[in-house]
């Protein structure tokens, strides 16, 4: 993967929104940004909604995403453009998402809902119909979803990445400062993990930095190319948008994202935890 | 609890007692702006958190007690920024013009 297969500009999705090949898609934890204002033809879902089996403490089935897609007009041929609020977190979700159920052309747009409002860029709140299909999900793909038992045993063996806020890290927060504070049972990190906040890897508008400069902000926390790499955040969406940026942006061959993170880690018994801002030992 | 806030969102249902909330109102020529979007950056510049304003301008975070900066960027401006201390209990009002 590389930036040029996996990022479309806004231009592009603007010289795309008539193309029947392309369908884009609106993702938010707020769903109701889509209904005040969305991308041309864009369709919508909810990552709550749409996306979180709502019984189980997981994602949709396959089964269940199969008549998502379907109900939603989407085919499996189709390029799918994914983009939402957040600086793109939940929108890199359903990315990493539908790649782990193996649809092929996928893309983000660089910069998300923000960089387009920010743009003065057309929105509109007509609904688009599309025909529905007939989806067929492939076999999930376990090489990028890392379960809690796998990111204790690569506690001082494999690359950590905890992309949350550094208050979030050293324990001092248990959620992002824009919701009322509750998550996990404890706060810390896990031992060994470097921080590096996802922010870090976007500029304010919400675009990805330039290759150079990703490359540089991960060797710089210590990251080891010759490693297997697991991402983690508080509940999986953050550390979507990082695992983005090692695996589709820049290229790393296994990188994971532990979409449990910490608002699973943080709740098990007798695990290690470090506390402050050093990642702490094995 | 009484008292008038000016800017912020209304605060009914909001744990303020067990909340650092830093909130207001962003506006340009008097007029509030409902698509701006306000980063909260900790004390050493990182980010923290980052909303899109309401249709009526305002917005809302749930900080720790420190200092912040509130970072305001909307349609044709330059990024705003704003210091603010929070505190436990206390609600901070701050108005962004841009």
């Amino acid at each position: 993967m590389s930036r040029e297969s996996a990022l479309v500009t806004a231009d592009w999705v603007e010289e795309h929104l008539d193309d029947p090949s392309v369908v884009l898609v609106e993702v938010d934890e707020d769903a109701e940004a889509y209904d005040k204002g969305h991308i041309p033809g864009a369709v919508k879902l909810d990552w709550k909604k749409d996306l979180q089996d709502g019984v189980r403490h997981d994602f949709v089935s396959k089964e269940k995403l199969e008549a998502l897609l379907s109900a939603k007009g989407i085919g499996n041929d189709d390029t799918v453009v994914f983009y939402g609020g957040n600086n793109n977190w939940f929108a890199a979700y359903a990315y990493w998402y539908l790649s782990y159920y193996g649809h092929e052309n996928l893309r983000l747009l660089d910069g998300g809902r923000k960089k387009w409002e920010l743009d003065s860029r057309e929105l509109t709140a007509e609904v688009p119909s599309r025909e529905a299909t007939t989806y067929t999900a492939k076999d999930a793909d376990g090489s990028i979803r890392a379960f809690r038992d796998e990111v204790i045993e690569a506690i001082g063996t494999k690359n950590l990445i905890d992309v949350r806020s550094p208050d979030e890290y050293a324990g001092r927060l248990l959620a992002p400062a824009h919701l009322p504070q509750e998550a996990a049972q404890i706060g810390g990190h896990i031992p060994t993990a470097g921080n590096v906040p996802w922010s870090k890897a976007a500029n304010d508008d919400g675009t990805f930095r330039s290759d150079d400069e990703l490359k540089e902000l991960y060797a710089d926390a210590g990251l080891d190319e010759g490693r297997d790499t697991i991402a983690y955040c508080r509940i999986g969406e953050r550390s979507s948008h990082t695992w983005f940026v090692l695996k589709e942006i820049l290229g790393y061959p296994n990188v994971k994202n532990y979409d449990g993170s910490w608002s699973e880690y943080g709740s098990l018994r007798s695990v290690p935890v470090a506390l402050g801002d050093e990642p702490g030992a094995a | 609890m009484c008292g008038a806030i000016k800017g912020g969102p209304s605060l009914d249902g909001v744990d303020v007692e067990n909340q650092a909330v830093i909130q207001g109102i962003v506006t340009r020529d008097g007029q509030p702006v409902g698509n701006a979007y306000v980063r909260l950056l900790d004390r050493t510049g990182e980010f923290t958190a980052e909303v899109p304003t309401s249709a009526t301008g305002q917005f809302r975070f749930f900080a720790g007690p420190g200092e912040w900066t509130l970072r305001t960027l909307a349609p044709k401006s330059i990024s705003v920024d704003s210091s603010v201390t929070a505190a436990k209990g206390v609600v901070a009002e701050v108005a962004v013009a841009v």
